[in-house]
């Protein structure tokens, strides 16, 4: 496959591994975060990690948009779904995760709520074109590379007069939670953060950049390099992480320039700030509430505000009590060290964040990693 | 004054629907099994008209049977259709354990609605399926359920088969050592189904691989010493990956594949690629995969790539003794990972 065997090239791969062994400093241990949950799965799925030094550790973060989505807005879904007979659109990867009283999206489709996975908040509009008389929904989740097309779908929503369609936002933003990691007063409970640079996400910063990551870089003098999902890609941008460390730098570098620019893409920054507005606070499952770290939607838009259109109350769920995942996500323990962790938390049935989606660490360590706790007999 | 023959309007094949009345055992329910399926299906054994068929078996010989139920969406798809696949799903079950399959049973749960038109092109379809594999439809059933309880039609199949008394092949029999045999490119069916899928409008060339695979077995088998084959299956839902699995949990063994050698067309790989799948997961319908014994492993690989459903046929890795019965896999760039059950069904990534 074109513009892809390039970037998983084994032979390439053996001189980036070579590289990493010989100039990672056998003195020091180096403990690095993916943010982004594609750059986990990456790692996972192609066996990176077996190519990186034994002293160096990839921490895996926050960055997956399903694993963050607390489950009392998933409730709110299901309110709308269950209760309030709306014809609810989502993405696939939604429809799994566990909600409270044992339901789910599929679980609420089965008991008869009109549920579709949609590949695009284009989809659900379309929908809502073709179903005149019912009350269509977007549930919208994702960071900033999801968040463009659902400004834009509201933008014509508005401009083509649809009185049937609303979106229930959950974007979230990069920055924050990035900032929120290192600042906040529950680090300090779960100890030092041993965290020396950041692997900066890739489509993420198609859009908003790589500048947005400058001042967090110089404030906390972490270095951070965006790199693109490919197993190279993600080789190379630790080599440059590495090579920061070594050197005493701190600065945010490109490794995926073939994609992503310093200010990233204006055209979809407008159509989101025409939107979209910041929110207050917005709870992250694992996390907690992390101020100024989502979005909302403009007053302008309202109509188009799921959560004023049926008067939705936010409700939070509390995690179970034994999950280490706000722990994990801070790279503060590894998915083994947590009690539940492939014992009553599986990919089938995920009690905490980071187990349900295949680009949360848990699961990605569960199903693609699991053999490296095997006890040698 | 002689008696005047009864006289019945035939069937409307190019504008008629199926209705309530086809499924209520009268005249029209006869006259649609008697124009529509004995016409295609026809055999001596359907001609008896008797509700059940009557079979020899040899001395000597072993009776296998399988079953499977029919339920995909759409009805036709790029490489096949529901009636072709109906045939070859069991037809392939049966010959997964090293068996000839024979004769077929298949039953029908028609929709009210559905146009006579789609239903003959279906049964056409089934009917050119079975005359190919020499596997005739020798006894059937059709139901009628009303319109919204089912899905155009559902088609049950069921199929029998023999083999030498002595023959044992089966998922429990992978022993470590032994190697990995594909019998070719790997995600084609379901690929090709999805890419029909309403909500994903894509053009692709890729065609369902859907095929009957037992005169490919009988060319492995003959080329091999008995024994020498331990386990056949093919990948069919859960794709290749939840395959090894099973036979990894049923044989107690694990195994190591090798992510290089296992062939997938660049369409197929570019799909999946954008709609975050992993064509280890995707459907297979005329693949199999041979688990046999190493020093075979080279004469069994010649044999498959000899026939014209195995061209394509890789060794893709080795069974290992493994406790925790992991399937893994050495990884394209050179890395190792589980290669595990799939969890849910397979819904693509977001972002």
């Amino acid at each position: 496959m074109k513009y892809v065997d390039e970037f998983r090239d084994q032979a390439l791969a053996r001189n980036l591994a070579a590289s990493l062994l010989a100039e990672a400093d056998t003195a020091r241990r180096y403990h690095f975060m993916e943010f982004c949950g594609g750059h986990t799965h990456a790692l996972a799925r192609h066996g990176v990690l077996d190519l990186l030094p034994p002293n160096l550790r990839m921490i895996h973060g926050p960055g997956c948009p399903v694993c963050v989505l607390p489950v009392g807005r998933i409730d709110m879904a299901l309110q709308l779904a269950l209760q309030r007979g709306v014809l609810l659109c989502t993405y696939g990867d939604v429809m799994r995760v566990p909600a409270s009283a044992g339901l789910s999206l599929q679980r609420a489709k089965a008991r008869g709520a009109d549920i579709r996975m949609v590949y695009s908040p284009a989809d659900a509009l379309h929908l809502a074109r073709a179903h005149p008389t019912r009350e269509v929904v977007f549930l919208a989740i994702g960071f900033e590379t999801t968040t463009p097309p659902s400004a834009l779908v509201l933008r014509q929503a508005a401009r083509a007069g649809i009185s049937n369609f609303s979106l229930l936002c959950n974007h979230v933003l990069t920055p924050p939670a990035i900032t929120h990691i290192l600042q906040s007063p529950e680090a300090a409970q779960y100890g030092r953060l041993p965290l020396d640079g950041f692997v900066g996400p890739a489509h993420v910063s198609i859009v908003i950049g790589s500048a947005p990551y400058e001042p967090f870089a110089r404030a906390w003098h972490k270095p951070v390099v965006i790199s693109g999902f490919e197993p190279l890609d993600l080789m190379q941008s630790i080599l440059m992480l590495l090579r920061q460390v070594n050197d005493g730098r701190a600065e945010v570098e490109n490794q995926f320039t073939r994609a992503v620019q310093r200010y990233g893409n204006a055209t979809a920054q407008a159509v989101v700030a025409e939107v979209f507005e910041m929110r207050d606070s917005f709870e992250w499952r694992g996390l907690g509430e992390v101020p100024h770290s989502a979005l909302q939607i403009r007053p302008a838009f309202a109509a188009f505000d799921a959560e004023r259109r049926f008067d939705l109350r936010y409700q939070p769920v509390a995690d179970h009590k034994q999950c280490d995942c706000g722990a994990i996500l801070r790279g503060v323990k590894q998915p083994t060290d947590c009690k539940l962790f492939a014992t009553v938390c599986t990919p089938e049935n995920p009690l905490g964040s980071c187990m349900v989606s295949s680009e949360g660490s848990c699961a990605a360590h569960y199903s693609y990693g699991r053999f490296r706790d095997a006890v040698v007999i | 004054m002689s008696p005047r023959l009864a006289y019945m309007k035939p069937l409307d094949l190019k504008s008629g629907r199926i209705d309530m009345n086809h499924g209520a055992g009268g005249r029209v329910g006869a006259q649609l099994v008697e124009e529509l399926f004995v016409r295609a299906f026809d055999n001596p054994y359907l001609r008896q008209g008797n509700d059940a068929a009557r079979l020899t078996v040899p001395q000597g010989m072993r009776l296998v049977m399988a079953t499977d139920a029919h339920v995909i969406s759409p009805l036709f798809f790029p490489g096949g259709d529901i009636g072709s696949l109906a045939v070859h799903g069991t037809v392939n079950d049966v010959a997964m354990l090293g068996a000839m399959p024979l004769y077929l049973s298949a039953s029908f749960i028609l929709e009210e609605g559905l146009p006579l038109a789609q239903l003959a092109r279906i049964v056409e379809s089934m009917a050119a399926a079975a005359r190919h594999c020499g596997t005739p439809v020798v006894t059937g059933d059709t139901k009628v359920v009303e319109r919204g309880k089912g899905d155009g039609v559902f088609i049950s199949t069921t199929g029998l088969g023999l083999m030498p008394a002595q023959r044992d092949i089966g998922g429990a029999n992978a022993r470590p050592g032994d190697v990995l045999l594909l019998s070719g490119s790997i995600g084609e069916h379901g690929v090709a189904v999805l890419s029909q899928r309403e909500s994903l409008q894509f053009d692709t060339e890729i065609l369902s691989d859907s095929a009957p695979l037992h005169l490919l077995v009988a060319a492995l088998l003959s080329a091999l010493p008995e024994g020498a084959v331990r386990v056949l299956r093919d990948p069919t839902r859960g794709g290749l990956a939840t395959t090894l699995n099973e036979i990894a949990r049923q044989s107690a063994v694990g195994m190591l594949l090798d992510e290089a050698a296992i062939p997938v067309q660049p369409q197929v790989a570019a799909a999946c690629e954008m709609l975050g799948l992993d064509p280890l997961y995707i459907a297979n319908e005329g693949k199999l995969v041979a688990i046999v014994a190493a020093e075979a492993a080279d004469t069994a690989l010649s044999a498959l790539r000899a026939h014209p459903l195995g061209v394509h046929a890789a060794r893709i890795g080795v069974v290992q003794a493994d406790p925790q019965r992991f399937v893994q896999m050495r990884t394209g760039v050179g890395g190792r990972r589980v290669v595990d059950w799939l969890s849910g069904e397979a819904l693509p990534r977001i972002c």
